[in-house]
This record gives structure tokens, C-alpha cells and sequence, in this order.
């Protein structure tokens, strides 16, 4: 009879399963952060500046996907596009339907943004002759990236712990690697704070790489 | 001569090494209105806010009804009193504020009765009663159950006066009460001043509307730079001034 | 691909969504009210010049705010029973949630509380009241006005949230629908049936939030 393992002995022989989760969580997050910014920013000014069709079909959008709990989108998404015969593995399932709940924040955000620029801006660029387009290139992209910054580092946490809810769908993730792990060996309670020491260290490093940011283009 | 209702006696407040009053001695007896003026910064406020405690204060006594305020003194050790002591002795004043400060979720009425039940312990028939009285005397009965946000500037500040008067203080502190109120706004709410000196209320009041002040004191002290630069009756005082520093505040703010 | 909607069996089976949706609506109740009571004190905490109580309840707030929901989920229902504190599921479920939701509710009572009109604590000095009195009578009754809405969207958030509840079998709206979805292999029509749930209660709760507030606005 060998003595049974102590948990650092455990999660030095795990730790590249547990790397490989760190890895596919940290993947995961940035897939879904990057294309639900792209789609949000875009789904922010069809809210803002589209026509009423643009703006009703972005509007029904971003109110069905933030009615609906992200675990729900990450199972429908699963399930239904199985279904109807789109053949996706469980983390590109996943990862479209963070992308997609990502989307709908930023679009917020983005809308929220430069509606609260004020008028006069808009006015100001017209009247010294610019177009739309260089009107928000030169004067509101850049201030409502200024003011959309704090939420939208605030989305990228929110998207590193959705990350989690794909190992419900089986993505080997940080979390269900975690709990493969414990079913082997036990220690549930020491690895799941391992586990949630991990995240937070993810997350309070985007806290404060955004706090950094937000000091650095601020303006006053 | 009359026992002092009032007793200041070197009354001394620093903001860290700012030390903006530097030993002001007043009296005030009952029925007095004294007005309190000087240019921002002369330490008028800071007076009244020692007076109901809202501020600390480091040396000197204020007394009222020759009852320390504050601060009990044994021994030579000088001891902040208990809260509970703090909040009876505040009640014996009656405090109106630049920026009315009414309570944002309560009506007209219960703003006034607030005090009257929870601090007086009156019953609930009896506060409605003298609360209404009051709002009446004021002029805004028929706005009882607004809530202040729905009131005008001027229509806050009665109500401001009425919650503070009805607790039957012993003496009212008015602290620029119209300082904020749009100019149209001004004469509602002196008005209400004015008939509360007429029925012999004291009151020490910090104003800028020399006018007034010149109209309804009995006395009139001109704060300069933390201490009492100058006081006495109006009359004499604004048409002569003694001091270069009086003359040359009159000139900047007479009846503007 | 040849699917067509068919939602006879997810009709059959609507009773128990519904039933999930009472206790999904419950978990969320019973946790909202824990973490209004916790992040009340959390943010008197905050505000408080003693460090003693300022620096615990700032690291709470960090610490839950940067991990992942269904990281202390799971570490309620599977760890906790280790340090001998063995729960159901629901009720393991609602600590996790109620602890989490401590941590949001604790920033926006602070918000409150610094919000607060400045001179609302002198006034009511200036007549007398004792500091508890101000606090009960004036501090708590403006600032959870002044919270109500953001404490209402805290609510739908943490309503999104009891989904969750299914990763550990609490059989709450989102668990009911996966069952029905492996049982029945009705999909599509599941998920369009369960999402609709979700984002017809948010959209109801929204409603009612929006008509106590005009009750209760203070600029009535």
C-alpha cells in the first residue's frame, strides 16, 4: 500500500491537464470577447444610427439574448445546431454563444456611449464641415471608446467566468478539467478553491490592466 | 437686564491648521434677532453650525439657558457629551439651511412632524396638529402632501423654516436661507422670517441681503477674518462704520 | 434537413417548465434577500473610516465580484460538505447565489450611500434625531429609493442567474427543459419555449420595477 497522495503531490501530476484547461478557458474568453466586439460595435450603431429597420432588428436582438440566462444560449446553441445539422463541436457551440451574449453587452455599451456624447459635438464637426464618417472617426469614436472602456473591460471579466458554463456542454475547460480531477482524486474543496484562486487572478489581472488603461487615455 | 439666552465665550474652530474662528464672544438675549454678516469665509456659517454642533469646535463655551453645549468641562478635562445629550441640546435650537435640506421622501406635513414624534414624542393626532399649524403659518397648507420635489425653491424653505420652528426651539438659526432661492423667490421666504421676529422669536441669522438685515435686527455683527470686526445697532453701523474693513464691505454689498 | 416544429411535447410537458419557473423566480427571491441584508452591511463596511471594517468588506466585494458563479456553486453543494456543512441542493445553491449577489449589492448600496443629498444627515441632526434614528428614518428609506432601479436590474440578473441551478440538478426552469430536450428530442421548439419563459418573466419584472418606482420616486 502506497500512502495516499497529498493534493500538491495531486496537482503536480495534473498539472497539464490543468494547464490545458487554464489555456482553453483563456481561449474561449478571447474568441467570444473578440467577435462579440466586432458584432457588438456594429449592433451599437445600427442601434444609434441605423434606420428604424436596422434599429428594430438589433433592438429585438439585444432584448432576446439579455432576456435569456447565457447557460440557456450555450445549451440551445449545443442542442439546436446538432439539430439542424450544423456540425459544430461543443466549444465552437460554446463559443458562438458567448460571442453572441457578448455582443448584445457591447452593443449596449457602445449605443449607451455615444448617445450620452453630448449633441453639440455632432453639431460642432458639422459646422467646421465634416462628414459623417470623419465625424466619428475624429470626434465621437474617440470619445465614446473613452467612456464605453470601463464597461466593456467590465464585459471582458463577465465573459472569463461564462467561460465556466461551457464545461456543463463538456468543453474541457479550466472547470470541468478541475472537476475530472476531483473525481479521480478527490480534494474537491482544495481544488475548487484552486480553481476559483485561478479565475480571479484572470480577472482581477483584466481589472486592473483596465483601471491602467482607463488612467492612461483619460483627459482629465 | 435679563439672563442671557445665548452665551458665547471665546469660541475657537480650526479646519486642520486653518483656524477660522479665533475667540468670538456673543450674547444674545431673549427676543434679540441678531444678524451675522461679512464677506464668504469670515467664519459667519461656522457660528451658527458650532451653535447646533454640526461642527466641532476646538476651544471656548457656548452656553444656552446657561447649559454648556457640546462639551462638558470637570476637572480641567474638556469631554465631548453622548450622542444622545448632543441630540437633546440640538433640539433647543432650530436651524434652517442654504440649501433647505428638506427630507426627499417625505410630504410637506411629514417633514415637519418627523421631529415632533420621534424627538419631541408627541402623538400622532397632536404632531398633525402643530404641523399643520405651522405649514399654515407659512403659507402652505394646501401643499401638505407634496412631496419637496414638487415644491418651489421658496416653497421648501417655508417648509424648512416650519419643520425646524415647530419644534418650539428656543432659539432659530437661519443660515443664508436664500442664498440659493432664485431672486423671485427672495421675499416669500424673508417674509416668513420677518413675521417670526415680529412675535418675538430669537434668532441669529447669517444673511447677505443687507437690506433685511439692516430692516429686522436688533443687532448686527460683521464677522472679519474669524473674529468680530465690528457690532451694534444697524442704524448707527451702516450709516457709520468704524472700521475701514466694515466701510469697504457695505460699499461692495449695500442693498444689492 | 427536413425538421419541423412540432411542440406538442413540449406542451405536454409545460407543466413542469412552469413549475421550474416558480422555483427558478424563488431561488432568486430567497438569495436577493440574504444579499441585500449581507451587502447592506458590506457597504456600511466600505464607507467606514475604521480600516478594520473598510478593508474586509473591499476584499469581500473583490474577491466575489472576480469568480465565476458556478465556481462557487459548485464549490457550495461538493466542498462545503467537507468543512461539515452539508446543505440540499437548493439551499447550497442559494447560499452560493445569495454570497455572490452580497458582492454587487454591497457597491450599489455604497453608490447609494455616497449619493446621498449631503446636507439629508444634518437636517436631521439639526432637530435632534440620534444616529440610529437618521439612519432608519432618512439614510435607508432615500437610499433604497435612489438604488431601486439598479437594485431591480441586480434582481433579473440574479433571476438569469438561478439557471445555474441546473449544473447541480436543482430542477428550476433551465434543468426542466434539458430534460425535456433529452427526453423528447423536441430541440428547438424546447429552447424557443424556455427562452421565451425567461425573457417574458425579465420583461414582466422590468414592468413591475418600473411602475414601484413611479410609486416610490421621491419626486412624486
Amino acid at each position: 500500500m502506497t500512502p495516499p497522495l497529498s493534493f500538491f503531490e495531486i496537482v503536480w501530476l495534473a498539472r497539464w491537464p490543468l494547464l490545458y484547461g487554464l489555456g482553453t478557458t483563456v481561449a474561449i474568453s478571447a474568441l467570444a470577447i473578440l467577435g462579440g466586439t466586432v458584432l457588438g460595435t456594429g449592433l451599437g450603431l445600427a442601434l444609434t444610427y441605423g434606420n428604424r429597420a436596422m434599429r428594430g432588428i438589433a433592438r429585438v436582438y439585444t432584448d432576446v439574448i439579455r432576456g435569456t440566462p447565457v447557460l440557456v444560449l450555450v445549451l440551445a446553441s449545443f442542442y439546436i445546431l446538432g439539430t439542424v445539422g450544423l456540425d459544430l463541436s461543443a466549444f465552437q457551440a460554446g463559443v458562438l454563444a458567448l460571442t453572441l451574449f457578448c455582443a448584445s453587452h457591447v452593443g449596449e455599451i457602445t449605443r449607451g456611449a455615444l448617445q450620452t456624447l453630448h449633441k453639440g459635438q455632432t453639431e460642432a464637426a458639422k459646422a467646421i464641415g465634416l462628414t459623417f464618417g470623419q465625424t466619428f472617426r475624429y470626434v465621437l469614436g474617440p470619445q465614446a471608446l473613452r467612456l464605453a472602456l470601463p464597461p466593456l473591460i467590465n464585459t471582458a471579466a463577465e465573459m472569463v467566468k461564462a467561460s465556466t458554463l461551457l464545461s456543463v456542454i463538456g468543453v474541457a475547460e479550466l472547470l470541468l478539467r478541475t472537476q475530472e480531477v476531483i473525481s479521480r482524486a478527490f480534494h474537491s474543496l482544495e481544488f475548487y478553491l484552486l480553481a476559483g484562486l485561478l479565475y480571479f487572478l484572470v480577472n482581477f489581472a483584466i481589472e486592473r490592466l483596465g483601471r491602467y488603461v482607463e488612467r492612461r487615455v483619460s483627459l482629465a | 437686564m435679563t439672563a442671557n439666552l445665548l452665551e458665547i465665550r471665546d469660541l475657537r474652530k480650526s479646519y486642520g491648521p486653518v483656524e477660522v474662528l479665533k475667540g468670538v464672544d456673543c450674547d444674545v438675549r431673549a427676543g434679540e434677532v441678531i444678524s451675522i454678516i461679512g464677506s464668504s469665509g469670515s467664519g459667519k456659517t461656522t457660528i451658527l453650525r458650532c451653535v447646533n454642533m454640526l461642527e466641532e469646535f476646538e476651544g471656548g463655551t457656548i452656553r444656552i439657558d446657561g447649559e454648556e453645549i457640546g462639551y462638558s468641562t470637570a476637572g480641567g478635562q474638556r469631554k465631548r457629551k453622548a450622542e444622545k445629550e448632543i441630540a437633546r441640546q440640538r433640539a433647543l435650537t432650530g436651524m434652517a439651511f442654504q440649501q433647505f435640506n428638506l427630507f426627499p421622501h417625505m410630504t410637506a406635513l411629514e417633514n415637519v412632524t418627523l421631529g415632533l414624534t420621534l424627538v419631541r414624542r408627541m402623538g400622532r393626532e397632536e404632531a398633525r396638529a402643530l404641523g399643520e399649524t405651522w405649514l399654515d403659518r407659512v403659507g402652505l397648507l394646501q401643499r401638505k402632501d407634496y412631496y419637496p420635489a414638487k415644491l418651489s425653491g421658496g416653497q421648501q424653505q417655508r417648509v424648512a423654516i416650519a419643520r425646524a420652528i415647530a419644534m418650539s426651539p428656543r432659539l432659530m438659526l437661519f443660515d443664508e436661507v436664500t442664498s440659493a432661492l432664485d431672486p423671485e423667490l427672495v421675499a416669500e421666504v424673508l417674509q416668513v422670517v420677518r413675521s417670526l421676529a415680529d412675535d418675538g422669536m430669537t434668532m441669529l441669522l447669517v444673511t447677505h441681503e443687507m437690506r433685511f438685515a439692516y430692516e429686522v435686527s436688533s443687532r448686527v455683527i460683521f464677522m472679519n477674518g474669524g473674529r468680530i470686526g465690528e457690532e451694534g445697532n444697524p442704524r448707527e453701523m451702516f450709516a457709520a462704520p468704524k472700521t475701514e474693513r466694515l466701510a469697504a464691505f457695505l460699499q461692495s454689498s449695500r442693498f444689492n | 434537413m427536413g425538421y419541423t416544429l412540432n411542440f406538442d411535447a413540449v406542451w405536454r410537458n409545460f407543466d413542469n417548465l412552469l413549475w421550474g419557473l416558480g422555483l427558478s423566480l424563488t431561488l432568486a427571491v430567497v438569495a436577493i434577500g440574504i444579499g441585500c441584508a449581507l451587502g447592506l452591511i458590506l457597504a456600511f463596511g466600505r464607507i467606514s473610516r475604521s480600516r478594520l471594517l473598510s478593508v474586509p468588506s473591499g476584499a469581500y466585494v473583490t474577491l466575489f465580484r472576480n469568480l465565476p458563479l458556478l465556481v462557487i456553486v459548485l464549490f457550495s453543494f461538493f466542498a462545503l460538505p467537507q468543512l461539515g456543512l452539508r446543505l440540499s441542493k437548493a439551499n447550497s445553491f442559494v447560499l452560493a447565489l445569495a454570497l455572490y449577489s452580497a458582492a454587487y449589492l454591497a457597491e450599489v448600496f455604497r453608490g447609494g450611500l455616497l449619493g446621498l443629498p449631503k446636507g439629508l444627515r444634518e437636517a436631521g441632526l439639526a432637530i435632534g434625531l440620534t444616529e440610529g434614528q437618521i439612519r432608519r428614518r432618512l439614510v435607508l428609506p432615500v437610499m433604497l429609493r435612489a438604488v431601486l432601479p439598479a437594485l431591480g436590474s441586480t434582481f433579473i440578473g440574479l433571476f438569469k442567474d438561478t439557471s445555474l441551478a441546473a449544473a447541480i440538478a436543482v430542477p428550476e426552469l433551465t434543468f426542466e427543459a434539458r430534460k425535456i430536450n433529452v427526453e423528447t428530442f423536441r430541440v428547438i421548439e424546447t429552447w424557443i419555449v424556455a427562452s421565451g419563459l425567461y425573457i417574458a418573466t425579465c420583461a414582466i419584472l422590468a414592468a413591475l420595477l418600473r411602475r414601484l418606482e413611479a410609486r416610490l420616486a421621491v419626486s412624486r
